[in-house]
C-alpha cells in the first residue's frame, strides 16, 4: 500500500502545486493505532505524564470500541509539518487524507494566526512538547513525581489562561515607572506663577516608583504565576512556561477549527476530483470517506445538538469561492479566524440554507429550538470558543503578605464560576504560590462571593 | 517540497504513555478510596468476597478547571429541521427519578478497584483512630516460651550456627601459623532461654439471635458489623480463635459458613446462648491464655421469663471476658417506646463499670459508628 500511497500522494502534491496550494514541506507517517490514540488524547504525540492524560485515555479507548471516535489523521503545523496517518486506513483513505492534509499545511502557512505563533515559537513544537516531557521526567527523578505532578496539577488547570494576544517570550514587568508629574497645569497655576515674589523652589523629584504588582489585571495567569510567585523554584517555572507554550502553540487550532478543517476539506474534495489519475473504485471510496466526514448528522438522525465543525467550515468555503473566486477565500483564510469567519460569512441565507438553529436546555433535561435568528446562531456556535474556551480570571494583586488575589470578571462572561471546582483550581494554584490565594466571583444569584485556599 | 512515508515503527507499541498515566490516576483512586473509605464501605456497594479483597466502586477523578457555572438554560447550536419552540427531546417528568434504568446515558464510566481486607482495616483503623485493643493486664497472662539469645561452645549439633563457627575459624586461622582449617573450638551453638512473653490469643465468640423476629437485613447488618469487628481484632492478636453461637430457644455453635444461614421460628432465650457461651470459654479459651471478645446482635426482645436468668447469665461472662459488646439490630422505624430489656440488661452492666458497650444497628451507616464506639470504650475499659 505504502508505494503505491506515495506515487498517489507526490501526484497530489503536483496537483495542489498547480492549484496555488502554498505549504512547508509535510512529514508523513504511518502509525499504528495506539499512537493515533495518544495523540489525539495528548494533543502532541509525546508529551508531559499528567493523570489527568489517563483520565482522558480511557474515554478515549471506551469511545474507539464503541465505534463513535475514529482518527484518520493528526496533523501538527510546523517547518515541516507532521503527519501521521493510521495504518489501518485503506488505501482510499490514505489518499484521502494525504490530501486533507495539504490543505491544513496551507492553512496553517497561510494563516495570520498560525503565522504569528509560527514565527513566535519556530516550527518545531513536536520536538519541542518532546524535550519539556524530557525535562518534567528529569524533574520526576530529582525531586520526585508528587512534587511534579503538584505543579502540573496547577499548571495544567491554567492551561487555557494565557494571553493569546501576547508573546511567547513576554519580559516581566517593568521594575520602575516614571515619576507622574503631580500637578496639572491649569489657568490658576499659571496666574499664580505671574504674580510678583519670589519663585517656589522645585520639589525635589520623588524618583521612579516601584511598579504595582500587577499593575493592570493580568490574565496571563501561567506566565503571572511563572515570573511572580514568591518561592517558585526554576524547575517549577519551567514547568509553568512549557505548559504556556504549548497551550499558545495549541490556540491557533482551538481558534480556527471551523475555518482550518473545512479549508482542508475543501481541498480534499477538488483535490480528489482533480485527480483523474485515481483508478475510480479508489475514488469512489475516498469520495465515500469524505462524504462521512462533512455531514451533518449521525447516520440515521434528522438533527444534530452540535455543529460539524467539518461539514460548516466546507459548505462555507465552498459558498465563499463559489460567489467571490478562490482569491477571495485565499484572502479570507488568510485573515480571519473561526470569529471573523463566522460573524463575516456566515449569512441568514446560509445559516437557513444549512438548517441552523440555536436550541436551549430546561430543566428537567428538555430541549427546544429556541431560534433561528442567524446572530444567534453565530453567537451559540462561537460561544465555546470565547476566551480561549475558559472564564475570565485575571490576577488583580499580590497583598502584602504575599496572597495571591483573582478576580473573575464576570459581567463578560455573563454568570459566576463553579464554585466547587475553582476551590479546586485555588488548591492547586495555592500549592505552587504557597501563599493565600483568593478569588472573587458571583454565585448563582449573581451575589459577590470570595473563594479562598 | 517532498512527502515522505517514514516506515512504520514497532517501538510505538512498546510503551504507552496513556497506560502510563492511567496507572498513576488509578494510584490517586486508591489514595482518595482510602481517604473517604469509612463512608464508601457504608454504602451497600459492598461486596466481600472470599479470598479477601473488596471491590469498590469509584468514579473517574476529576481535574479541575476554571469553569462557569451551569446556565439555568443552557444554549447550543445545532442543525436540522425544526421551528423555534419544537421539542427536541422531551423533558422528565417532575420528580421521576433520574436515570433509571439505561437512561442515564452522560457516559460516564465507572470503574472498580479492589482492596485488599487487611488494607482496609489497617487505613480504618487509621481513619477512625481507634486505639489498639489492649490485652489483659494479669500475671498469669504470661505464657512461657523459648526465645534464642547467645552462642554457646557447646550445644545439640541441631543448633550449630554455621555462619558464626566459620567466622571463629577465620579469626583464628588469621593469627596462626599453619593453621587447622576447623577445630572444636571455633564450633558455636546457639542458645535457647526460658522467657515469658504475653499472651496473644484471642478468642471472639459471637452469638447471634436467629429467631423469628430477626430478619434477612437485620442478620446482614448483624454479620458485617461481626466482620468488621473480627477484623479489628485480628489486627491485634498473632491468633485469633472464633466460635458461632446461634440462638432461638435454644443455643448451638455453627460453623462460619452455615452461622448466617441458620435461622428458627422459635422464641428467644438469651440466658441459654450466654450459658453456652460459658461453658465452651471454659473449656476451649482458658481465660488466663486468652483475651475474649464476646459480640452479639439481637433484636433485644428476650422473653420476659427469661429476664433473671439472662441477667445473671450475662453478669457473669462479663466477668470473665476482655469486651463483650451487644448491638441491637432493628429499623429506626421500629417505634420503641421503652429500651429492650437486652439493652436494659446490658446497660445495667455498664453502669456496674462491666466492660460492655451497648450500640445500635438501624442501618449500614451505623456500622462505623458502632465499631468506633466499641473499639473506643473498649480501650477505656481497660485504661480505666
Amino acid at each position: 500500500m505504502t508505494t503505491e500511497l506515495e506515487e498517489y500522494a507526490a501526484r497530489i502534491e503536483g496537483l495542489a502545486h498547480r492549484l496555488g496550494l502554498d505549504y512547508y514541506p509535510v512529514d508523513f507517517e504511518v502509525a499504528p493505532q495506539s499512537l493515533m490514540t495518544e495523540i489525539a488524547v495528548y494533543g502532541l504525540p509525546v508529551r508531559m505524564p499528567h493523570w489527568s492524560f489517563g483520565v482522558r485515555y480511557i474515554h478515549q479507548l471506551v469511545r474507539q470500541s464503541m465505534g463513535h471516535s475514529k482518527i484518520f489523521e493528526v496533523m501538527f503545523p510546523g517547518d515541516p509539518c507532521r503527519a501521521f496517518l493510521m495504518d489501518g486506513n485503506s488505501l482510499a483513505e490514505n489518499t484521502l487524507v494525504t490530501a486533507h492534509v495539504l490543505g491544513h499545511a496551507d492553512f496553517s502557512k497561510n494563516n495570520q494566526l498560525f503565522a504569528r505563533f509560527h514565527d513566535m515559537s519556530g516550527g518545531n513544537i513536536v520536538e519541542k512538547a518532546a524535550a519539556h516531557a524530557h525535562r518534567i521526567h528529569q524533574a520526576i527523578e530529582a525531586v520526585g513525581l508528587e512534587k511534579v505532578e503538584t505543579v502540573l496539577d496547577a499548571a495544567l488547570a491554567l492551561e487555557s489562561h494565557v494571553d493569546v494576544t501576547g508573546e511567547l517570550h513576554r519580559a516581566r514587568y517593568a521594575e520602575f515607572v516614571k515619576e507622574k508629574k503631580r500637578v496639572v497645569e491649569g489657568d490658576f497655576r499659571k496666574r499664580f506663577r505671574t504674580l510678583p515674589g519670589e519663585s517656589e523652589p522645585a520639589a525635589p523629584p520623588i524618583g521612579p516608583l516601584k511598579t504595582r504588582v500587577p499593575p493592570h489585571p493580568e490574565f496571563d495567569l501561567l506566565w503571572f504565576i511563572a515570573q511572580y510567585a514568591p518561592d517558585l523554584e526554576q524547575w517549577e517555572r519551567d514547568i509553568f512556561l512549557a505548559v504556556r507554550a504549548e497551550s499558545l502553540y495549541f490556540y491557533p487550532v482551538f481558534a480556527c477549527q471551523i475555518m482550518n478543517e473545512g479549508w482542508a476539506s475543501y481541498w480534499h474534495a477538488r483535490l480528489l476530483r482533480d485527480a483523474d489519475f485515481l483508478p475510480s473504485p479508489l475514488y469512489l471510496d475516498a469520495i465515500k470517506a469524505h462524504s462521512d466526514v462533512v455531514r451533518p448528522f449521525a447516520s440515521g438522525e434528522q438533527t444534530a445538538l452540535a455543529i460539524n465543525p467539518y461539514h460548516l467550515g466546507f459548505t462555507l468555503w465552498e459558498h465563499i469561492v463559489e460567489r467571490h473566486g478562490l482569491d477571495k477565500a485565499r484572502a479570507v483564510m488568510k485573515e480571519e479566524d473561526d470569529f471573523g469567519f463566522i460573524r463575516n460569512w456566515l449569512d441568514a441565507e446560509l445559516a437557513e440554507k444549512l438548517d441552523l438553529f440555536v436550541y436551549e436546555t430546561r430543566p428537567g433535561d428538555e430541549i427546544r429550538v429556541a431560534n433561528r435568528d442567524v446572530g444567534a446562531v453565530r453567537e451559540a456556535i462561537l460561544a465555546p470558543k470565547f476566551n480561549f474556551g475558559a472564564p475570565r480570571v485575571a490576577a488583580v494583586e499580590v497583598k502584602s503578605d504575599g496572597g495571591l488575589v483573582l478576580a473573575h470578571e464576570h459581567t463578560s462572561d455573563g454568570r459566576g464560576l463553579d464554585a466547587a471546582r475553582a476551590r479546586k483550581v485555588l488548591e492547586y494554584t495555592r500549592r505552587v504560590w504557597r501563599r493565600p490565594v483568593r478569588l472573587h466571583t458571583v454565585n448563582e444569584r449573581a451575589e459577590p462571593v470570595e473563594l479562598a485556599a | 517540497m517532498t512527502i515522505r512515508i517514514a516506515a512504520e515503527t514497532p517501538w510505538y507499541d512498546l510503551f504507552s504513555r496513556g497506560a502510563r498515566d492511567w496507572l498513576r490516576h488509578n494510584q490517586k483512586v486508591r489514595s482518595a478510596v482510602k481517604e473517604s473509605l469509612p463512608d464508601l464501605l457504608a454504602g451497600s456497594d459492598l461486596i466481600t468476597r472470599p479470598n479477601r479483597t473488596v471491590a469498590v466502586p469509584v468514579k473517574f477523578l476529576e481535574h479541575s478547571r476554571f469553569r462557569l457555572l451551569d446556565a439555568q438554560n443552557g444554549q447550543g447550536a445545532g442543525q436540522g429541521k425544526g421551528q423555534p419552540g419544537d421539542v427536541l427531546q422531551p423533558g422528565k417528568e417532575e420528580g421521576s427519578e433520574p436515570g433509571e434504568g439505561g437512561g442515564n446515558g452522560n457516559g460516564e464510566i465507572k470503574f472498580v478497584v479492589e482492596l485488599k481486607v487487611d488494607e482496609i482495616v489497617d487505613w480504618l483503623w487509621e481513619e477512625l483512630k481507634l486505639p489498639e485493643l489492649k490485652p489483659k493486664r494479669s500475671a498469669t497472662m504470661d505464657e512461657p516460651d523459648y526465645v534464642r539469645e547467645g552462642w554457646d561452645k557447646r550445644g545439640a549439633r541441631s543448633r550449630l550456627d554455621r555462619r558464626k563457627t566459620m567466622k571463629e575459624a577465620v579469626k583464628r586461622r588469621a593469627i596462626q601459623v599453619d593453621p587447622v582449617p576447623i577445630t572444636n573450638d571455633d564450633l558455636r551453638f546457639r542458645q535457647l532461654m526460658k522467657r515469658a512473653t504475653p499472651a496473644t490469643n484471642a478468642a471472639v465468640i459471637f452469638a447471634l439471635d436467629v429467631s423469628g423476629s430477626m430478619d434477612e437485613g437485620q442478620r446482614r447488618l448483624a454479620k458485617q458489623f461481626f466482620f468488621f469487628a473480627l477484623q479489628g481484632i485480628r489486627r491485634q492478636y498473632s491468633k485469633v480463635e472464633t466460635l458461632f453461637l446461634a440462638h432461638a430457644a435454644e443455643a448451638w455453635e455453627f460453623d462460619e459458613s452455615q452461622f448466617f444461614q441458620a435461622s428458627s421460628s422459635g422464641g428467644t432465650v438469651t440466658s441459654g446462648v450466654a450459658q453456652l457461651a460459658l461453658q465452651k470459654m471454659q473449656a476451649r479459651f482458658d481465660p488466663s491464655r486468652y483475651n475474649t471478645y464476646f459480640f452479639y446482635a439481637s433484636d433485644g426482645e428476650n422473653a420476659a421469663e427469661d429476664r433473671e436468668p439472662a441477667r445473671a447469665a450475662l453478669a457473669e461472662l462479663a466477668q470473665v471476658v476482655n469486651y463483650a459488646g451487644y448491638v441491637e439490630t432493628g429499623g429506626v422505624a421500629t417505634f420503641r417506646p421503652r429500651e429492650t430489656q437486652l439493652a436494659e440488661l446490658f446497660g445495667e452492666l455498664k453502669a456496674r463499670g462491666c466492660p460492655v458497650g451497648v450500640s445500635h444497628l438501624g442501618s449500614q451507616e451505623d456500622i462505623w459508628r458502632a465499631i468506633r464506639e466499641f473499639f473506643t470504650e473498649q480501650s477505656l475499659e481497660k485504661a480505666a
